[in-house]
């Protein structure tokens, strides 16, 4: 934790116009050089609800959500539902404001709209007598009532912002840039107004006795405000991705909806479709015609696409899935991040699967893994799935935009052209061997390169059926073997390609000596690393690796890490150990080694929890966690 | 320069250019009406002038999925119900290839009933051959989404209560733009019906009824036969959506009556196809998606391009 951060939480309710203020809020603490790593907090409902979005902001580099905040602009709900007694609901007006207490750090700034929220409400939350034990500076302001002497009341989040930056001493600049890029005539008037107005209340009406500054920082370099939705879907983008189908879920809708946006102007198609059987059966139409293709929905519509992942494995088509995972199961938690996902995805659709799967933790591993996802697709012929959650869908970081300038790769991979089908193996009758037998194509990775409709000499079946060479459906024992056999193996190279040629995907933090281990995978790496520098700095000796290869599986790094700790706690965001077990049957050992650290209550991790349930491994692991997490023992315990 | 130099290629074709090598013979039972399907895709695709190199056949599971094995042309045989949305997928990113999509009526109007209706509703331009044998055959003779009121088979031992599904009004109301019924044991209609389908600009459904001499002895063989078009005791016209409607659900009340009535019910030439609606919006490309990935010369969209909006 640095001292000097800022963590600003803006709370109202859905329809509010939290995310886009926040988004802007944001992007003007990067332009005026700060770090900032976003966090949102929202319930399945169009209007109304308590909604939020954290901002961190720091000169330093960060890469998770903080420990609770210090800064709170509660807006108050205006899609509220009036309040009933008995009703579970409560009062969800004063939501904003009270359901936020409990993680306000001590010294922190409270300021909420008292032209929404009532004082009746205020006074039942003993606010001031908690402000006092907390050091606490509150600063109630009428915020709709400013907006609409300016405007209208919608455009109180503006007031908010205003009254933000004045109490952290913030320059008007970047913020007003931001206003004007986005809107323009009286609306922008308005709000400029608006902000100018709030901003000179604050300083000429209020006393600051609180120490809670804007960070100051620079970049050296020109940066972007990305989410993991939008690095997934450039990177697809820069890989020549040009066909998308889906149907909208959350959280994954993120990434479909840039991307319909995005691919009609760069000559590409975007599907949106009846249900995710269709979905994904599209890609592989798609791909088998020769485009590069991808679907993906969340875990209820990806169990809708095991049946067309199935058949991409077994025609060998090269196809890119996303899984954006949200809580389960079933409907679940429809926008709460949760790290369920893992077994299924890896095993879904019948028979033994064959399968590339990679979860990538940061806003650059969103970008490069997918990259590498259609590379590994498209030259092996086989389903690359990226699976992440809605936690890494929606935050957003800054990445200098130079990360992105790089070259296109467009190839098909292990696809011929015409001319090189003249000299590839055919049968009698002139079909193509597309499933060539390793002693006819050459090839020594499994791979038998393919051919497209409508090509000369490529004529050949493709079946979801087991097949011969040329893709006549057969059940002959050999062949059988033979083919199950160069499908499964192709893993294998695949391993020894991401081993030989590539930068691990796999992230290593901390002290390399160290013999208390944290593993980590997907998004969850944030917090993690972020505690391995804590913990260390507590005098511990930690380190850690956050894991992006679930299929195939990094043994060798794996065997590596787990052999150099004498005791591994394994973070993840589920309630059963998913990627525990998965460690354990990869290497079919080290269960009596690793604990687990398990959150399942729909918010992701903290550093601090993650600090907290580490310290209690290290010190015989007898206490209980403060946090609604669990600490499941190592196999035996 | 194409990279997909069998698309438009112009020259004679031989029907038998379309009989694999690998699996001359099918192995349908004897008398099976799939054999008929084959046959009229086989005279229709030279007459047509599609060569196999240009047709891309994309087909579900039952014993009508083996027709990729016995059809020798690019095929696709996809899994239960599914193979629409991989056919109208493989258009959109090549809409040089003559995509021909088939399936029996469990495949099409049961478990991929979903697909179907919504190919239909984008008007696709393609074929989509329904081998309609009121039964499932492959599985060994279960009731089927056609099957009559009150057929009895093993998993319906006491008679199915279900009406049967009619599937020319399906179709029509999902929004397919050409309509037709013919049957095995019409070969010569057949033949025209599969060639006018395969050159209609849009989604065209032929339910084609597939006696299954095995599993569905009951059923009449589909003959008699009457062409709606040739007989004089019906008169409709068939690009007039409330006539078509009217002329299907007869056909479909008759059918289980013992009355097989077939032809064309409803073509509509005007409206244009998905492919064509979604250029001229310029959400699909000009030129077909899977050349560009061959041309040298492409230019290549990159994210760097896109990043402003994030700074």
């Amino acid at each position: 934790m640095s001292d000097d951060e800022l963590i600003w939480r803006i709370a109202g309710g859905s329809g509010d116009g939290i995310d886009s203020t926040s988004q802007n809020f944001a992007k003007a603490l990067m332009r005026a050089g700060l770090h900032v790593f976003t966090h949102r907090h929202y319930p399945s409902r169009i209007r109304g609800g308590h909604t939020y979005v954290e901002i961190r902001a720091s000169a330093d580099e960060v890469q998770s959500r903080g420990d609770g905040y210090n800064f709170l602009l509660a807006l108050g709900d205006s899609f509220a539902r009036n309040p009933q007694e008995e009703a579970y609901y409560g009062n969800e007006e004063i939501k904003p404001l009270s359901e936020n207490l409990d993680e306000l750090r001590e010294g922190g700034i409270i300021v909420y709209d008292e032209g929404l929220v009532s004082e009746e409400d205020v006074a039942d939350l003993n606010l001031e007598e908690r402000a006092e034990e907390n050091d606490w500076h509150v600063f109630p302001m009428d915020l709709r009532g400013l907006a609409k002497e300016h405007g209208r009341e919608v455009m109180r989040n503006t007031a908010g912002v205003g009254v933000t930056a004045a109490l952290l001493d913030m320059d008007l600049e970047h913020i007003e840039d931001l206003m004007s890029d986005a809107m323009g005539g009286d609306v922008l008037e308005s709000n400029l107004e608006i902000l100018h107005e709030a901003y000179e209340i604050v300083n000429e009406e209020y006393e600051f006795e609180h120490d809670l500054r804007a960070p100051t920082g620079e970049h050296e370099t020109e940066q972007a405000l990305l989410s993991g939705s939008n690095a997934i879907a450039y990177g697809s983008i820069d890989e020549g991705c040009r066909f998308i189908a889906g149907y909208p879920m959350t959280p994954w809708t993120d990434v479909f909806t840039i991307l319909s946006q995005n691919f009609p102007d760069m000559g590409g198609i975007a599907e949106q479709v009846e249900d995710e059987i269709a979905a994904a059966a599209l890609a592989v139409g798609a791909s088998h015609a020769g485009a590069k293709a991808m679907s993906g929905s969340s875990g209820g519509g990806f169990a809708l696409m095991s049946e067309p992942l199935g058949l991409a494995e077994m025609t060998e088509t090269p196809i890119v899935l996303l899984e954006s995972m949200r809580a389960g199961p079933s409907t679940g938690m429809p926008t709460k991040p949760e790290q369920g996902d893992l077994e299924f995805v890896l095993y879904t659709s019948q028979g033994d699967s064959s399968r590339v799967v990679f979860a990538p933790a940061t806003i650059e591993e969103c970008y490069e893994q997918t990259r590498l996802a259609f590379h590994i697709a498209y030259e092996y012929q086989i389903p690359a799935i990226i699976i992440y959650d809605q936690k890494l869908s929606g935050e957003n970081t800054n990445v200098p935009v130079e990360f992105f300038d790089r070259e296109p790769n467009p190839d098909l991979g292990s696809t011929l052209t015409e001319e090189e089908l003249k000299e590839a193996a055919h049968d009698a009758s002139g079909k193509f061997h597309r499933f060539a037998y390793e002693h006819e194509s050459g090839a020594e990775n499994g791979v038998s390169p393919r051919s497209l409709p409508g090509q000369k000499g490529g004529r050949y079946l493709a079946t979801g059926n087991e097949h011969s060479p040329v893709g006549h459906i057969s059940e002959d024992p050999d062949n059988r073997v033979y083919q199950m056999s160069r499908r499964i193996q192709k893993l294998d190279h695949i391993r020894e390609e991401l081993d030989e040629e590539h930068d691990s995907n796999q992230t290593y933090f901390g002290d390399e000596s160290a013999d208390f281990g944290i593993i980590t995978w997907g998004s969850s790496q944030g917090a993690v690393a972020e505690a391995v520098d804590r913990l260390n700095e507590n005098g511990h000796s930690v380190k850690a690796v956050g894991v992006s290869d679930m299929m195939p599986f990094p043994e060798t790094e794996m065997v590596e890490f787990l052999e150099s700790v004498d005791e591994a706690m394994v973070v993840e965001m589920n309630a059963t150990a998913q990627f525990r077990g998965l460690i354990q049957k990869e290497l079919g050992r080290y269960g009596e080694k690793m604990t687990s650290l398990l959150k399942y209550n729909g918010n992701p991790f903290e550093p601090a929890e993650v600090v907290e349930s580490a310290e209690i491994n290290l010190n015989g692991g007898e206490e209980e966690p403060s946090a609604q997490v669990h600490i499941e023992p190592a196999a035996g315990d | 320069m194409s990279a997909f130099n069998a698309i438009g290629d112009e020259r004679e074709i031989d029907r038998e250019e379309y009989t694999p090598g690998v699996e001359p013979q099918p192995t349908w039972c004897p008398g099976c009406g799939d054999f008929g399907v084959l046959k009229s895709l086989k005279q229709a695709l030279p007459e047509v002038g599609r060569t196999p190199e240009e047709t891309l056949v994309c087909t579900g599971i039952g014993c009508s999925g083996k027709l990729n094995s016995y059809l020798d042309t690019y095929g696709f045989h996809t899994i239960h119900g599914r193979s629409l949305p991989v056919a109208r997928a493989a258009k959109l990113a090549n809409d040089g290839l003559e995509v021909i999509a088939a399936g029996g009526d469990g495949d099409g109007y049961g478990i991929g009933g979903n697909h179907f209706i919504h190919t239909a509703r984008e008007n696709h331009d393609m074929t989509y051959i329904v081998f309609n044998n009121e039964i499932f055959g492959l599985t060994k003779g279960q009731t089927s989404p056609t099957s009559p009121k009150g057929h009895k088979s093993k998993t319906q031992p006491g008679g199915t209560a279900k009406t049967p599904i009619r599937p020319l009004s399906m179709s029509l109301t999902s929004g397919a733009t050409y309509i037709a019924r013919t049957a095995a044991v019409n070969p010569n209609q057949a033949k025209e019906i599969i060639a006018e389908a395969i050159e209609h600009d849009g989604f065209a459904h032929v339910d084609f009824l597939t006696q299954c001499p095995t599993w569905n002895k009951d059923a009449r063989q589909y003959v008699p036969y009457i062409d709606v078009q040739e007989s004089d005791d019906y008169d409709f016209d068939v690009t007039d959506r409330g006539e078509a409607a009217q002329m299907m659900h007869e056909t479909e009340d008759v059918l289980n009556e013992g009355t097989v009535l077939t032809g064309r019910y409803y073509v509509d030439d005007e409206s244009p196809s998905y492919q064509q609606e979604k250029k001229d919006l310029g959400r699909v490309p000009q030129e077909p998606l899977a050349e560009r990935y061959f041309d040298d010369d492409a230019e290549w969209e990159r994210s760097y391009d896109l990043l402003e909006r994030h700074t």
